[in-house]
């Protein structure tokens, strides 16, 4: 193993990023700064992967251990509980430093090429940098409350780059809505946090895992009996976990705020909002799994349930949608649902613990060919300056390499066999059959589903109808340099570089090195189970062959066939327009307009009055404090007099 | 021929304070207020000798706080002198009712 200063390293330099970058780069670096960035990154990068593979190639015996590599006590609040800055180091926390730092990479080349130009290179670049190191301290956390400040940090920095088309007014309320959607959840991860660390004593990982998992500890004895509203307070615990861990990743119901992030630049809908923050909360889950599996198994129950719906409502909305940002963020939606499910139909330790395997396996090959096609999406919006499917179409001869990659991305997420999507969603998939054959059920018809959007885009953007170029005289002059090419080389590498990664990631043998207890997982592959996702994945790719290869007027009848149901899906089953009506008509007026009306006539009614009382009486007694000195000198005989006469006669 | 004794030295003490008090409330000139002044710590300084040589004659502190009082008197009246003729500079009159600039 690399030393501890050299594993710090991997989120510090990223941090030494994002400080230089933000306090001297627009006024020192200018356009060099995005190569600063890059470059720290890239060490970053070689240290992580030189890290991650240290650790899997230990010889140990067949069984990964955790480490804590660096442990510093921070607030010690008695001898167990006290908030650790510390590296933990397991199998996915390795697993997370490399993906985040390779796909950070990708995007923070790209950007190179995507934000050249922009006012706000510099500051772009420095949030990229603060986002990285907040994802790389969240993955490597080994306390749960350090977890949940760099869960916040990370927040912070989404929020930031969701709003770096500050004067857009659409991209300024998309990132108010992604903070306070996810910080509305994180109140729920606070309160989880409180109720296990209650609990079980401590906020250390290992500590509060071993304390709430062995059945002799007598905080467990306890926690399971103090119950609150009939379920006891270890379930309220994990379930309010949860909660956090669905608000970041997008789970149903709190996923409205992820299709409004994509009004950030498109890298950064790549790198947070598909590959790394919103897999946060599958992060969570998996870190605290034994506690799930173990202790409280009717919370990984909702979480199952909770991820299949989310799954299934994302695809048939993505179905509909016209933006071509859009449909990703809600295809990114769906495959996070296979991701949770896939927690929830494990268990712990064995073969049965295959969804776990599974999915932290599918998190590694949807970062690969999610942050794909959001880059290649990004090339097509760099080319045409439209996010619009209508606009788009007959691309591939413009742009063959976007087109290739592409073209690559949709197969590996529709699980066409032997590219990288397809292992793990057999994986999941097999899990699901063997667990809760009724998620199965959903599993498959959304893995359908999901071909048929993915070749939806796909179609629509690069055959269809045949493209024309339009003028281009009011766009800025470098807009103009640029047009008619597919885009500079750094924004094509991180395309083919990426591509190799979603066709080729599913060989990895993931089952030895990442399971639910540590002991390897002999891979499954079972080519019987395999024919009906396979086939079904096909006719989705078929039917939109049929649709949207050629323009024609199919589409539209399908859509008019459908009727309402198209409408509903179109307009995102009205869940936004529930959040407006429950926030303005219901909390607004039963809870918003009582209290501020408490507060205007009540509180503020007091300080009022008290004041009002001192100008009062102060306007009165105003005209004591003549300015005659002479005046004054009476008041003080008096006094003395009076006081004198009560000492006098009064006391004695 | 009677000794003066305690209590004339205290009929006389009063009195003088009483007419400081009164020269204090009834002058109209800053002056003369401040003389008035001079003649109620007079009186005390007075009251203070008495007590000193009629009630503990083997002491001194009587002795030493008139000593005090008087020296205090003196800057007292430099300081109060200052301000009024830095009063006249301003307001050409040193008369009390002319300088009631300093109220609410």
């Amino acid at each position: 193993m690399p030393n501890a200063a050299t594993i710090a390293l991997i989120p510090l330099l990223p941090g030494a990023g994002f400080v230089l970058l933000g306090l001297f780069g627009k006024k020192y670096f200018g356009k060099s700064s995005g190569i600063i960035g890059t470059a720290l990154l890239l060490v970053s990068t070689a240290v992580a992967l030189y890290t991650a593979y240290e650790y899997f190639s230990a010889d140990t015996a067949g069984r990964y251990t955790n480490a804590i590599a660096i442990k510093y006590t921070w607030l010690k609040f008695s001898e167990n509980l006290s908030i650790d800055m510390g590296l933990y180091l397991d199998p996915i926390s390795m697993m997370m430093i490399v993906v985040v730092t390779f796909v950070s990479l990708m995007v923070h080349i790209y950007s190179l090429g995507y934000m050249k130009g922009e006012e706000r290179f510099a500051t772009y670049f420095a949030h990229l940098g603060l986002f990285t190191f907040s994802m790389l301290g969240l993955v490597l956390s080994s306390n749960i409350f350090q977890i949940y400040i760099f869960w916040e940090l990370v927040g912070v920095s989404s929020f930031l780059l969701i709003g770096y088309y500050y004067d857009k007014p659409s991209a300024v309320a998309a990132s108010k809505k992604a903070f306070i959607v996810t910080r509305f959840a994180d109140l729920g991860f606070l309160i989880g946090i409180l109720v296990l660390s209650y609990s079980s004593g401590t906020l250390d990982f290992n500590t509060m895992i071993a304390t709430l998992t062995s059945p002799e500890s007598s905080q467990l004895k306890t926690a399971v009996s103090s119950t609150f509203l009939g379920v006891s307070a270890v379930t309220w615990g994990g379930l309010l976990v949860f909660m956090g861990g669905a608000g970041k990743s997008a789970m149903f119901p709190l996923h409205i705020w992820l299709p409004d992030a994509m009004e950030g630049p498109t890298p950064v809908s790549a790198l947070i909002h598909a590959a790394t923050m919103v897999v946060a909360g599958v992060y969570l889950v998996a870190r605290l799994f034994p506690i799930f599996a173990i202790t409280t198994p009717v919370v990984l129950e909702a979480v199952g349930w909770i991820g299949a719906v989310s799954a299934i409502i994302a695809a048939i909305i993505a179905c509909t949608q016209t933006d071509i940002k859009r449909v990703l963020a809600y295809s990114t939606m769906s495959q996070i649902g296979f991701m949770m499910f896939s927690l929830g139909v494990s268990r712990y330790g064995g073969e049965a613990g295959l969804g776990y395997t599974a999915s932290m396996f599918h998190l590694f090959t949807h970062a690969m060919f999610k942050a794909l096609l959001f880059l290649g999406a990004g090339a097509v919006i760099h080319y045409i300056h439209s996010n619009e499917i209508k606009d788009m179409g007959g691309l591939r001869k413009y742009m063959p390499i976007t087109h290739i990659t592409f073209l690559i991305a949709c197969l590996a997420i529709a699980g066409f066999p032997f590219l990288s999507g397809f292992f793990s969603k057999e994986e999941i998939l097999l899990a699901a059959y063997h667990n809760n054959p009724a998620i199965y059920w959903i599993a498959l018809f959304t893995s359908g589903l999901t071909a048929f959007y993915m070749f939806r885009l796909y179609f629509s953007i690069f055959w269809n109808k045949t493209y024309e170029k339009h003028a281009l005289h009011h766009e800025p002059a470098y807009v103009r340099a640029s047009a008619g090419k597919e885009g500079p080389f750094v924004m094509m590498l991180p395309l083919i570089v990426l591509a190799i990664g979603a066709a080729g990631a599913g060989y990895i043998p993931f089952g030895k090195y990442v399971s639910s207890d540590g002991a390897p997982l002999k891979p499954h592959f079972d080519i019987n189970f395999s024919i009906l996702p396979v086939a079904l994945g096909l006719i989705g790719i078929a039917t939109a062959w049929v649709l949207y290869k050629k323009q024609n007027s199919l589409p539209e009848k399908m859509a008019a066939s459908f009727g309402s149901l198209y409408r509903t899906a179109y307009r995102k089953f009205y869940i936004d327009e529930i959040y407006l009506f429950i926030t303005r008509k219901v909390l607004f007026n039963l809870v918003g307009r009582p209290a501020a009306w408490f507060d205007r006539n009540v509180v503020d009614g007091l300080v009022n009055f008290s004041g009002n009382i001192t100008q009062l009486i102060s306007e009165k007694i105003k005209k004591w404090q003549s300015g005659k000195v002479q005046q004054y000198a009476i008041y003080f005989l008096v006094a003395v007099v009076v006081i004198a006469a009560v000492f006098i006669y009064m006391i004695n | 021929m009677i000794q003066p004794g305690l209590y004339h030295l205290l009929f006389i003490s009063a009195a003088l304070f009483f007419i400081g008090v009164y020269g204090f409330f009834t002058r109209r000139n800053l002056i003369t207020m401040l003389m008035s002044i001079e003649l109620i710590l007079n009186s005390v300084n007075l009251n203070f000798i008495a007590f000193n040589k009629y009630l503990w004659p083997e002491k001194m502190d009587g002795l030493f706080f008139t000593v005090f009082i008087i020296a205090i008197a003196a800057a007292e009246a430099a300081v109060a002198i200052a301000i009024i003729i830095n009063l006249y500079r301003s307001h050409h009159s040193i008369d009390v009712e002319n300088a009631e600039d300093l109220k609410y």
